[in-house]
């Protein structure tokens, strides 16, 4: 928190003087940071449909709650619907910033809630184009930050950052990220692979105001750019405050979710 | 009437029940009240050697069915679970057979939470074999690997604390490990008499058992403690008096376990640990090791998981244990791909002898609903007094073939 703090009168003073493109990097991304605070903990249905290069689709359907952490990474309950042979698989995932995530599955079959190692980051999520450091929670430690440019993309005007990640084992050397100059929405990632090619692009669309804060984008597709394939995540039936406490995401609670 | 014929009908029985069951649960299932799932799996296994008796073929299809009823009121607070499992077998009479595998009552409030029923209970980390994991019966003629259970008749109590949780355990019946019968294969010469099972305790299968388990997380590490009273799932073998048969024999137990698993980056060390106190034996053993995972191999999305563990038991005793001083070496491929590939292959190498036990599985989903999968099994058994030599011709491929529904 003290450290927020020294970043945030840092950045500020920063403002006042001339800006370096690492600290307007930085204040952009504290700014979409600040602007997500509040909401406690969330529920969202989420449809993947997974295309390969020849267009052939498979589909995954599940149920994600988080709860909000306080200067932590966020905690994490994913329920499996779909396909049917993993139908009642569940993931709990406790993020943290730099140091690993602890994360444990539960084998419906088997009864069994097994402990698995955080270090697999840059691994397809159910087989998508989605990586696990793709869909876990947004924490500022985690990368390094720099102002490119402004630029308007799809007749948004928007601020591109260059990010590259602290944590151990990501996938990629840097990402580029589109945020809308008004809201502070991401646009548009492109995520490049550690020899500095470009891998994926990641577009969100149907964005959707939440509690008059909190946006949330309906569709998002990841195009990976070296193999032809491609995934769309589509969110609904979004919840929010619910009321849920750090006892609805215990090891003990995998072995009863549906 | 027969023994056998009685448990037949007491099978038939249960069986009409199950179907009864579903029947009225139907209905429900229509207005979303019920939520019903499970998978129609077809098989087919094939044996590479003629068998050490004469009867057993080569050739074995079945089929089984496992669905599985859900239904909660009450806000998600409580919750009833109905899996029945069938299983057709083409070959042995004694694998054709039905079980509850779940029929239980969920109540869940903040800090406890109640299952009645009849359930299933899994303890332990290790991969190579489950020494704690005591709560289930092993249903063993399913597959020889032990990791079908039977429903286990269950009052569990879980309590929520700061510093882990404590699950209690009372087990009103016992359930008989199955065998294989007369045309069935993964058995020695002698058949076992299922029907002239005997017991330790004068209370037979109505023998009180008693369980107690304290299980934690404390940042990297995970780990359970828990001690087992009553009816060993592990019956001793006896001859019969004409020496025609084996006669499963239930002793009382006193079973201390504990397990611990170490999370560090990507690797996974895992302890299991028991004491075992029964009036034929007392004595300790253990699986120990790791898993290590080499992430998006070659720039691939495959990950090569290693696993090794050392299994040993101070029986040193070959004809009571197959796992007395063993090591196990294999390693796990996930393709990470769309149809969630996977391959699983592994050795038990016997360290105080030549023997060894090959393992293999693989899987792989087609479109949403079906799966395939490959089992195989090898032995290579050449010691006399190893309780693994009367399955030594019994090497095993199997294919299943899964829908999901």
């Amino acid at each position: 928190m003290r450290k927020l703090l020294i970043i945030l009168m840092l950045a500020a003073t920063s403002l006042a003087v001339a800006e370096t493109p690492v600290e307007k990097g930085l204040a952009i991304a504290l700014e979409t940071d600040q602007r997500d605070k509040g909401w406690q903990d969330s529920f969202a249905e989420m449809k993947m449909v997974l295309r390969n290069r020849h267009g052939k689709e498979s589909l995954r359907q599940i149920r994600i709650t988080n709860l909000e952490m306080e200067g932590d990474g966020d905690k994490g309950l994913t329920v499996f619907d779909e396909p049917r042979d993993i139908k009642g698989t569940a993931f709990l995932s406790y993020s943290h910033a730099l140091v690993p995530d602890e994360q444990w599955i539960y084998l419906p079959a088997l009864k069994r809630v097994k402990r698995i190692s955080s270090s697999n980051k840059s691994g397809p999520f159910m087989g998508s184009e989605f990586a696990y450091e793709d869909i876990s929670s947004f924490e500022i430690p985690k990368y390094s930050y720099l102002y490119l440019r402004d630029e308007v993309l799809n007749g948004i005007d928007c601020f591109v950052l260059e990010l590259r990640p602290q944590y151990q084992h990501s996938g990629y050397i840097k990402s580029h990220v589109w945020v809308d100059k008004v809201e502070y929405r991401r646009q548009k990632i492109d995520y490049y692979d550690r020899k500095d090619s470009l891998l994926k692009i990641q577009t969100f669309s149907d964005y959707q105001l939440y509690l008059n804060q909190y946006w949330r984008a309906h569709t998002m597709t990841m195009d990976n750019q070296q193999n032809g394939k491609s995934t769309t995540l589509y969110q609904q039936n979004f919840k929010f405050k619910a009321g849920l406490t750090d006892d609805d995401f215990k090891k003990n609670d995998l072995k009863r979710q549906r | 009437m027969t023994l056998r014929r009685m448990i037949l009908n007491a099978n038939v029985k249960l069986l009409a029940c199950l179907i009864s069951l579903a029947l009225i649960i139907w209905p429900f299932s229509l207005t979303s009240a019920v939520e019903l799932s499970g998978n129609i799996a077809g098989e087919y296994r094939y044996f590479q050697h003629d068998a050490q008796s004469t009867e057993p073929g080569q050739h074995a299809p079945s089929l089984a069915f496992s669905p599985e009823f859900y239904t909660e009121w009450d806000g998600g607070r409580q919750n009833l679970i109905i899996s029945p499992f069938l299983r057709v077998d083409a070959e042995d009479a004694q694998r054709t057979h039905a079980d509850l595998r779940e029929f239980q009552w969920l109540l869940v409030e903040d800090s406890w939470e109640l299952r009645l029923g009849i359930g299933k209970v899994f303890w332990g980390v290790a991969e190579s074999q489950h020494l704690v994991d005591v709560i289930n019966q092993t249903d063993l003629v399913e597959n020889s690997d032990t990791e079908d259970k039977l429903g286990q008749p269950i009052v569990n109590l879980s309590l929520f604390q700061d510093w882990g949780t404590v699950d209690l355990f009372v087990m009103p019946y016992f359930r008989e490990r199955t065998f294989a019968g007369r045309d069935g294969r993964l058995r020695g010469p002698l058949m076992v008499d299922t029907d002239a099972a005997k017991y330790q305790s004068g209370a037979g299968q109505r023998h009180i058992d008693l369980a107690i388990r304290w299980s934690h997380s404390l940042g990297d590490w995970d780990i359970g403690l828990s001690h087992f009273y009553g009816t060993n799932r592990e019956p001793l073998l006896l001859l019969n008096s004409t020496a025609s048969a084996l006669i499963p024999f239930y002793e009382t137990m006193h079973q201390t376990g504990l397990d611990v698993q170490y999370t560090s980056d990507a690797w996974l060390w895992k302890l299991e640990t028991i004491r075992r106190e029964t009036d034929s034996d007392t004595f300790s053993a253990l699986t120990g090791g790791m898993e290590y995972t080499i992430y998006s191999v070659l720039d691939s999305d495959i990950d090569v998981g290693l696993l090794a563990e050392y299994l040993f038991d101070d029986r040193n005793n070959a004809s009571v244990t197959a796992f007395e001083d063993d090591v196990l070496l294999g390693t796990r491929l996930t393709w990470n791909d769309a149809q969630s590939s996977e391959l699983l292959f592994g050795f038990i190498q016997d360290l105080s002898s030549q023997d060894i036990g090959w393992n293999i599985e693989a899987s792989r989903r087609i479109g949403n609903h079906w799966k395939v999968s490959l089992e195989g099994r090898f032995f290579s058994v050449d010691d006399r007094s190893s309780v693994l030599f009367p399955v030594r011709n019994d090497d095993i491929l199997q294919l299943e073939l899964v829908r999901y529904f």
